[in-house]
């Protein structure tokens, strides 16, 4: 069977698209984890990171953990990911957006006594907008609740 | 389409499109951001800072939006050889560079304040850096490829749009398959659901839409001086070969 050239074209170009999402699928087959910009605690858990390894902590700042510590400069915190929560050190300035029960990423490493020590605190901003009236109401609903 | 393959006809209906895209355009966008900046509250947390994103998310889906522009060109140039397809190509491409350029210099600028960093190299951050080096490798192949003459019509150029809109859903799902600094999308089309608050999300529907008008006219400007450059270069060409 003879197939118009216009056709032909367009099957070629159609099967060159299919086998570059194919070859596409495969690299990020191969990249999965390594391109996650940080690990959660649940992987550190896991044992995932050895101790003195640099990386990226990644999760959200447990209400009530944010501590100052008796050398006058460093914090300690803890960070969960809904599931296991891995304790932090930090010795300098938190970001403005720094928050109890809001999403944070460490960057440092992981010490010997399971306590990540932090060289830099980055505040992680999640996807919801809204005005600070609608907070307090919320806030206020929660109380309520509890 | 190939009704369109005359440019006397495309440029019968790109005259008046131009000033039905710009000047609405314009006006939206002037309205948004006016809203943006003035009228709506400061967010619950970022306060102020938050206001960037009448401008960031915009600019953000048409540097997106333009690639796909792109890949489409090719793709009808290839097959169809379609004879606006290159034109569009080489007249989209730069603006699309541009508005990935302001989306990229808008998120770092927000960013400093509210993560505590201008740049860090996550799975968002670096895909969308990748469209704007894309965008600039496009602008160089294509413009390679008309200074030699009608000889390739753009062939290359087109393989490489194809090609370069695997980025694209990269981009779009990045924050799903990895973690990322970036937040998740607020905005699920499919869903119809959005968590930036109605109070502050309408100003952003009148920026989109007027980035998007904006983007069209610049594109179909740019198709039109583009077709008046190549009537004059070829009226050069005959009054040259007339008078030896």
């Amino acid at each position: 069977m003879m197939m118009r050239p216009k056709n032909q074209r367009l099957v070629l170009v159609s099967a060159a698209l299919v086998a570059l999402g194919l070859a596409a699928l495969l690299a990020l087959w191969g990249l999965q984890d390594r391109a996650a910009y940080f690990v959660t605690p649940s992987e550190i858990v896991a044992g995932k990171l050895e101790p003195g390894q640099s990386a990226r902590l990644g999760g959200m700042v447990e209400e009530g953990s944010l501590q100052q510590l008796d050398d006058g400069v460093s914090v300690r915190f803890s960070v969960h990911d809904g599931d296991k929560a891995v304790a932090v050190t930090h010795a300098g300035i938190l970001p403005d957006l720094f928050r109890e029960g809001s999403g944070v990423v460490a960057e440092g490493r992981l010490g010997p006594d399971g306590v990540f020590i932090a060289d830099r605190i980055l505040a992680k901003h999640d996807e919801r907008y809204m005005p600070p009236e609608l907070d307090h109401l919320e806030t206020a609903a929660e109380t309520v609740e509890r | 389409m190939h009704r369109f393959a005359n440019p006397a006809r495309f440029l019968k209906l790109a005259r008046p499109l131009t000033g039905w895209t710009l000047w609405p355009g314009l006006l939206l966008l002037g309205a948004g951001v006016i809203g943006g900046l003035f009228v709506t509250p400061p967010d619950y947390l970022q306060g102020d800072s938050a206001r960037i994103l009448y401008i960031h998310v915009p600019t953000a889906w048409l540097g997106m939006a333009g690639w796909s522009g792109l890949a489409i060109a090719g793709i009808s140039q290839l097959v169809w050889r379609h004879p606006l397809a290159t034109l569009a190509g080489r007249a989209i491409a730069p603006v699309g560079a541009l508005y990935t350029a302001l989306c990229l210099a808008t998120g770092s600028i927000w960013g400093r304040p509210t993560w505590g960093t201008w740049w860090e190299w996550d799975g968002r951050l670096t895909s969308m850096l990748i469209l704007f080096f894309l965008y600039l490798a496009y602008v160089a192949l294509a413009s390679a490829e008309r200074e030699r003459g009608a000889g390739g019509e753009g062939k290359m150029a087109a393989i490489f749009a194809i090609a370069g809109a695997i980025n694209l859903p990269i981009i779009h799902y990045s924050v799903v398959w990895w973690n990322t600094l970036h937040q998740g999308q607020s905005i699920d089309l499919v869903r119809g659901e959005s968590t930036i608050d109605p109070a502050l999300l309408w100003p952003l529907l009148l920026t989109v839409l007027g980035f998007t008008l904006l983007f069209c006219a610049i594109v179909l400007m740019r198709m039109r001086a583009d077709l008046a450059r190549t009537r004059l270069e070829m009226r050069l060409k005959r009054q040259a070969t007339e008078a030896a």
